[in-house]
């Protein structure tokens, strides 16, 4: 057996065969055509019908929302818009592939000009586009392997046109060789409880067919494994098959201390699923779905409506609305349409807002009405709480629970997200109810890393001790003022790292429902004392792999103690 | 003859793209006569190019005007008209 080593997403154990994800195509030349007009065009319309009836064939397989999108290419593949395009070049003497390319190209750059939601498709158009030149080339269509049976995919990262296409009951286990902890596969893999194990740099040696354990406890995947190991495997897979349909119990330590597990949602169809799993209220409400996809603002009784269908599901728990965190990241027309050369350091959050004040009132307004109106109803509605994202100031943060009360929002806070809101966050809680720590952006503001930037996702890990120490001057101020601080980062959905956070002052954790089983069972094991131990031992090291080492061990030896004590009291 | 033509408001909430943009590219492509589609005053494009008819980037609320020649121009363009005019989004 082999170890390679990456970051373990969850708890999960798998094993099975590997299937490489293909790598994409080199784009073809601009050659001469050596055969005939009509020739290249009969390839075409060969390959692209063959494409057209293979996504129709998937998207019938797939159904649902998935079904719609793998119909929406086929139909892409044999548009006669670009039909015409394609035939314009071979009639030109290009060859079929490079007529393909450059025909699906010139929509794509249209599409791409367009931005937002028409930006998107172009990823579609290219998938699309890059089968159709397999086929030409008699080569398999690059994306996602479909080897007739279950098995672990292996890939460099997955794109979210890859995960749109992955069958996920056909997925055993993910395994990337690139890509951090918050990467797109980390992210699915959290959502959709798929044991993964990312930025696996040696795993680009695996080859199709050959069996492997994946076990994303330890962030190892172990190759040419034993009898002995893939039944270990086997067993923990089991248990922890079990472990997940144990009763669901509010989120607590192993002493009692209650650590309520909340739902990251980013909308109000969600809520369903998150009280299934188990969600004590709503951690973080995401509210830019409501905006993204139009042109103007909404209305406020369109938002009213969906905040009521919102606080009405989870009546008298908590709901921690953040109002709209837009910037020049994720563009909105009629907010912020400044080009910036750094948009993460740009006119974004409540900065973004406070430019535009007339659309944080109109939130609020709805906010407050759908607040009163579910209070009126027969279930009493939530506990309406509300943040302001991006908040880099005390002065912001006065600023934002001054004007949120002016509508009657009785608990205002802000989400901490910037060092300098975590360093003075002693400050911030003499005048906001609550903090709410974002990880994912605290990481990158942290280590000046942009986390759309492949090229910088090493420094993406919230695990760094420099992100442990801001997150625990924000638990020591919570302390301080007897407010709480949650956490709504990626971050709280690492069992471990939850541990940690608890540790570190953490009076709350919300996360992607899918993860909160795990966190719920993690946290079953530690006491308060314990988190802190290991929270101590994680501030200690000086970069993120040896903080998530240093934790695992000092969990270990917690656990093995708490064992070696059950045992020896069994035996008196 | 000259050709029929019809305005419609566009019902879904999230304009022409995506789902609402395939079933109207399909339907127009299943009509079997070459139909129009134009956003505004702006140059038609052919309905049955899903990629055509998302590049107009339609938004709920947005006049298009639908051309048609032939003998089923008017029921096509009916038929048309309506899935356009309906909220497909609407769940």
């Amino acid at each position: 057996m082999t170890e390679l080593r990456g970051v373990g997403i969850g708890l999960g154990i798998a094993q099975g065969a590997v299937a490489r994800m293909a790598e994409p195509l080199p784009a073809p030349g601009d050659e001469p055509s050596s055969r005939s007009t009509d020739e290249e065009t009969t390839r075409v319309r060969d390959a692209v019908a063959g494409v057209a009836r293979e996504l129709e064939q998937r998207g019938a397989q797939a159904g649902g929302a998935a079904q719609d999108v793998l119909e929406a290419q086929a139909m892409m593949a044999e548009d006669p818009s670009l039909e015409e395009e394609i035939d314009a070049r071979i009639g030109a003497g290009k060859t079929a592939e490079f007529a393909v390319h450059d025909a699906f190209a010139s929509f794509r750059d249209t599409l791409t000009a367009m931005g937002g939601y028409l930006g998107e498709r172009a990823a579609d158009l290219d998938d699309v586009a890059q089968r159709v030149i397999a086929r030409l080339r008699g080569l398999p269509a690059p994306g996602v392997p479909d080897p007739g049976h279950p098995f672990v995919l292996v890939a460099k990262d997955l794109a979210p046109a890859d995960t749109a296409l992955l069958d996920l009951d056909k997925v055993l286990a993910l395994v990337t060789t690139e890509g951090g902890p918050t990467s797109h596969t980390a992210i699915l893999a959290r959502e959709k409880s798929i044991v993964a194990v990312v930025g696996a740099v040696s795993a680009t040696g695996l080859v199709d067919g050959e069996v492997v354990i994946v076990d994303a406890a330890a962030g190892v995947v172990t190759t040419q494994p034993t009898a002995d190991e893939l039944q270990r495997a086997q067993r923990r897979a089991a248990d922890r098959a079990a472990a997940s349909t144990a009763p669901i119990t509010p989120g607590a330590l192993a002493d009692g201390t209650p650590v309520p597990l909340l739902a990251n949602l980013g909308n109000p169809a969600g809520a369903a699923d998150a009280v299934a799993l188990g969600a004590e209220g709503v951690g973080l409400f995401r509210t830019e779905f409501l905006f993204l996809s139009s042109s103007s603002a909404p209305t406020i009784e369109q938002q009213r409506v969906s905040y009521e269908a919102l606080l009405s599901a989870f009546p008298g728990k908590k709901v921690v609305v953040r109002v709209l965190d837009a910037g020049a990241d994720k563009p909105l027309p009629f907010l912020n349409d400044a080009h910036e050369e750094n948009p993460a350091l740009g006119l974004r959050g409540l900065r973004a807002l406070r430019a535009s004040e007339d659309i944080l009132r109109e939130q609020l307004t709805a906010l407050a009405e759908a607040d009163a109106a579910t209070r009126a109803g027969p279930d009493g509605g939530a506990e309406l709480w509300v943040m302001a994202p991006m908040v880099a100031t005390v002065e912001e943060s006065d600023y934002f629970t001054a004007i949120a009360r002016e509508y009657g929002i009785r608990t205002a806070g802000v989400m901490v997200e910037v060092p300098s809101s975590a360093l003075l966050a002693d400050r911030i809680l003499e005048g906001a109810d609550f903090a709410s720590i974002g990880t994912n952006d605290l990481t990158q503001y942290t280590l000046a890393a942009d986390r759309l930037l492949g090229s910088v996702a090493s420094f993406q890990d919230p695990w760094h001790p420099a992100v442990l120490r801001l997150i625990r001057e924000v638990g020591n101020a919570g302390r301080i003022h007897a407010k709480p601080v949650g956490i709504c980062g990626e971050a709280a959905a690492d069992p471990l790292l939850a541990i940690v956070l608890v540790g570190l002052g953490a009076t709350s954790l919300s996360m992607a429902p899918t993860a909160l089983a795990d966190v719920r069972a993690s946290l079953l094991q530690y006491s308060l004392d314990d988190a802190r131990v290991i929270a101590e031992a994680a501030l200690a090291a000086n970069d993120a792999a040896s903080a998530r080492e240093a934790a695992r061990a000092a969990a270990a030896s917690i656990t093995e103690t708490g064992a070696a004590h059950a045992a020896a009291k069994s035996s008196s | 003859m000259p050709p029929t033509t019809r305005t419609v408001r566009i019902g879904s909430a999230h304009g022409l793209h995506a789902r609402p943009a395939k079933m109207f590219a399909q339907a127009a492509k299943d009509s079997g006569i070459p139909v129009t589609i134009a956003k505004d005053s702006g140059k038609p494009v052919n309905a049955a190019s899903i990629l055509g008819v998302i590049a107009l980037g339609i938004e709920q609320g947005d006049y298009v005007t639908l051309s048609a020649d032939g003998d089923s121009a008017e029921a096509t363009l009916d038929q048309l008209s309506e899935l356009l005019s309906t909220d497909h989004d609407a769940a």
